[in-house]
């Protein structure tokens, strides 16, 4: 078990990679009453083609399969597995996102059983015909639930009019016309192939002893056998640099309009010290410009353009990335000219020493902040380690960047060509 | 584990809580400031929170205290108005890395202390009034605001119903306040009222994280004071309306998904000591994935994503939310009153109320590993007029009997059910 300590944070992590290929993380915090652990696969909505572990054709599986998988884990045979955490005081939950899927857990007691059932319910799949059918009716009301929100509505209008082909294009619950034709054999081959101990991370943080959780989860691992991993092949299409559509325009029931601008990334599957930069950069200037009290918010504040719901966001992906900024505005179109003038003219910006040393303090500060969530330690961690990064080096990495590469990153963020407007709006007469 | 400690203090007419815990990166300050729903005076509580936040005296525009909130390593001000029974309750929040976790930084804690007291008593004003553009500016973003809630199917189901279930009663008034009272409202007038507020309100100041209390005193004491007046803030007795009959209102919305919401008088708040029964009552019936009404409407009838209960603690009530298909109204509503009637039978084993208890206790005890969460629970003692700390929480939950579950669950009463559905035939776009 590797034992590495982080004292400006305060933080201990144990990590191993186990004989099958499972990766664990864990990270006692013995001042936390709770404790969470998180089961992770490198497997989301986006990874719809592939070839099946031990075949060689390759083959595309309907949309939202992932979730559908998600749902279907917690039910066994003969019992549901909510049940079986309810027994022991834990609250379960799981996700799917574009290219994770993850099954979680929150308790304040009895947490190396808890651990065990949440390995064991994942390790063993039960998949039946009339399960599958059952489920599909839930998920059915789950996509209509969505149907009727207008900021997912807003957040998937926006990814669809960025990207051409990629599969981030996908809604990740699927359409209610898609998940009909998914059956339990499609489950179980998505299931063999990404749900290998290899493709997976194993993360616990919070109360609880560290040397005995080791073993338990080492000794529970070694009994169970698991195909040998080949090389997983996922395939994904050319995705040209430009976005899909420059406007695209939802109507729904809204009594306000919402818009959202979109920017694209230019490249993508980065080396981990540029992706990182990358990353870290690209969250700082959208924050510098569009946090409230930002040079550009403040623009669009006085222009009497947006409102509380104003927002944006970033999220840098191994073979995909995009920026959002939106709000609920009763002029979309005059909005959506002014962000684009306002992006546009950053290429020319000059920051200030001054101005980038207050950055990288509001980006230390809101990473200190967010690691008193024990959920947001887990996740990131995990997400940061997929692409070879260390979470709790972070803050030194920040501390590391400079001015240059503050304006180099400016110099290349923005290009007319990828960025897209998307707009909902109440249809007209 | 940390046990929690709250210190009070009664200094300068501010009631100070003083919670030292080491589980955090961050010292979080909150403010509370308590008077009793009223018509009169909502839409100006509804205003004042985004008003503060705008500029002080001394960071007169957003822009400049946003700059000094960056400058404290990323602080995080936020400030918003709820309501808690009859009760309306503005809070004003303050976020700070604890200095200790950053090499070199000294003086944060002071300079957020004085930065928060700023926000709270000297606000960006003059003898006539808030700024003026300011002003006007929040009036617009807050009727966008109320506007909004109609694209937010849930929420807006969720205040039709108590809008039809407590007509005659203080805690139907909106929380964002009223279109009609902003436009005839005057710059003066609210800052007359919010001179009011200072000097008759409760208010309470919540101090949490690793920090030493004599320094924060000091501050305090340096920085923040009010004179009381005696006003009009004591709070009006709750107004406990029996249930004379029953009602069913059906509206009808251009929607995908129905939304069927139905409210229940309790007739038992946090003054009563059956409330760790009610608590427990609501987590066998709908708190969990392993309660009656998750398992019932969504996994053996596929009615519903959603199903689920929540508590209003203090004024008594008890709320079911689902999302349905439009057809499946009558037979969701009854399969919800069976759940009713089965919790009044006692049909639920020792085993499934142990487990519940558990599950209770570990979402309290995982609350308090929130700073906010902490706060908010420590908080409901002032609302309720009752003292209760954690432990005794945590042990009157505990100690529930069967018996006392049944007991509390005869005297729920159903009050009103609430259908949002869609246009008959028609499928929204």
């Amino acid at each position: 078990m590797n034992k590495q300590t982080y004292e400006s944070i305060g933080e201990t992590l144990y990590s191993e990679k186990l004989d099958n290929g499972l990766t664990v993380f864990l990270l006692p915090k013995p001042e936390m009453t709770k404790s969470f652990g998180i089961f992770s696969t490198n497997y989301g909505s986006i990874d719809q083609t592939f070839v099946p572990l031990g075949e060689s054709a390759e083959i595309t599986v309907p949309e939202g399969v992932a979730h559908f998988l998600e749902h279907k884990l917690f039910e066994k045979e003969d019992r549901d597995v909510f049940a079986d955490f309810g027994k022991q005081g834990a609250s379960p939950n799981a996700y799917t996102s574009f290219t994770k899927t993850a099954y979680l857990f929150s308790a304040t007691s009895q947490i190396e059983k808890n651990v065990e059932t949440l390995i064991d319910f994942v390790q063993d799949p039960y998949f039946s015909e009339q399960s599958v059918e059952k489920e599909k009716g839930i998920i059915a009301q789950e996509i209509k639930m969505y149907d009727d929100q207008p900021d997912w509505q807003a957040f998937m209008g926006t990814i669809k009019s960025m990207f051409q082909n990629h599969p981030v294009k996908i809604d990740i619950a699927g359409t209610v016309e898609s998940i009909t034709s998914i059956t339990k054999d499609d489950l179980y081959t998505c299931y063999h192939t990404f749900y290998h101990p290899e493709n997976m991370t194993l993360f616990v943080v919070g109360n609880f002893e560290v040397e005995q959780m080791m073993e338990m989860i080492t000794l529970n691992q070694k009994e169970k056998s698991f195909d040998k991993m080949a090389e997983l092949k996922r395939d994904f299409p050319e995705e040209p640099r430009e976005v899909a559509m420059k406007e695209n325009t939802i109507h729904m029931p809204v009594s306000i309009p919402k818009c959202t601008i979109g920017i694209k990334d230019s490249d993508t599957e980065l080396e981990k010290e540029e992706f990182l930069r990358r990353d870290l950069l690209g969250s700082m200037i959208l924050s510098h410009f569009f946090s409230t009290g930002g040079e550009f918010y403040q623009e669009l504040y006085k222009a009497d353009l947006i409102d509380d719901s104003f927002y944006f966001e970033t999220n840098l992906e191994r073979n995909f990335g995009y920026s959002m900024i939106g709000s609920n505005t009763a002029k979309p179109e005059e909005f959506a000219a002014k962000i684009k003038e306002q992006l546009l003219s950053t290429k020319k910006y000059a920051l200030t020493d001054e101005v980038f040393e207050r950055m990288k303090k509001k980006k230390i500060g809101q990473l200190l902040r967010a690691m008193n969530s024990l959920e947001f330690i887990a996740n990131k961690y995990i997400h940061y380690h997929t692409m070879g990064i260390n979470l709790f080096e972070i803050i030194p990495a920040i501390q590391g960047l400079s001015l240059d590469d503050a304006q180099a990153f400016l110099k290349e963020w923005i290009a007319e060509e990828r960025l897209a407007v998307c707009t909902i709006s109440a249809a007209k007469g | 584990m940390d046990t929690i400690q709250e210190k009070r203090l009664d200094e300068q007419g501010l009631k100070l809580h003083f919670i030292q815990s080491k589980k955090f990166k961050t010292i979080t300050f909150v403010a509370k400031i308590k008077a009793k729903l009223d018509k009169e005076t909502i839409t100006k509580r509804a205003l004042l929170p985004y008003i503060l936040k705008q500029g002080t005296k001394t960071y007169p525009d957003r822009s400049a205290l946003q700059l000094k909130l960056d400058d404290l390593y990323g602080a995080v001000l936020t400030a918003d108005g709820g309501k808690k029974g009859e009760n309306h309750i503005i809070t004003i929040r303050l976020e700070f890395a604890n200095e200790k976790f950053i090499p070199d930084a000294s003086n944060v804690m002071d300079e957020a202390i004085r930065l928060f007291s700023e926000v709270l008593f000297h606000p960006n004003a003059g003898k006539n009034g808030f700024d003026d553009a300011v002003f006007k500016r929040e009036v617009g973003t807050l009727k966008q605001k109320i506007n909004a809630i109609q694209d937010d199917k849930m929420s807006y189901a969720n205040m039709r119903l108590i809008d039809e279930m407590c007509k005659e009663e203080a805690y139907q008034l909106h929380v964002h306040g009223y279109e009609e009272d902003l436009n005839s409202l005057m710059n003066e007038d609210l800052y007359n009222y919010y001179q009011q507020m200072l000097k008759q309100d409760e208010m309470d100041i919540y101090v949490l994280g690793d920090f030493v209390e004599e320094k924060v005193k000091h501050i305090i004491k340096d920085t923040m004071q009010r004179t009381v007046q005696q006003g009009t803030s004591t709070v009006n007795a709750v107004t406990k309306k029996p249930v004379s009959e029953q009602q069913e209102i059906i509206e009808k919305q251009q929607v995908q998904q129905a939304k069927l919401h139905i409210g229940y008088r309790t007739n038992t708040t946090y003054q009563d000591d059956a409330y760790f029964a009610l608590q427990v009552f609501n987590g066998l019936f709908g708190g969990f994935p392993s309660s009656k009404l998750f398992i019932n409407v969504r996994e053996k009838n596929s009615l519903a994503y959603y199903a689920s209960s929540r508590l209003e603690s203090h004024k008594g009530l008890l709320f079911v939310f689902s999302g349905i298909a439009p057809d499946d109204f009558e037979k969701a509503r009854d399969i919800i009153r069976l759940q009713v009637q089965a919790m009044k039978d006692g049909d639920f084993t020792e085993q499934e109320l142990n487990e519940t208890k558990d599950l209770i206790i570990n979402q309290l005890k995982e609350t308090m590993d929130h700073p906010q969460g902490l706060i908010e629970i420590l908080y409901q003692q002032v609302i309720g007029k009752r003292l209760m700390t954690p432990t005794e929480l945590l042990d009157g939950i505990q100690n529930v009997t069967k018996e006392e579950v049944v007991q509390v669950a005869g005297k729920v009463e159903e009050d009103t059910v609430y259908l949002l559905t869609s246009e008959g035939g028609e499928q929204g776009e």
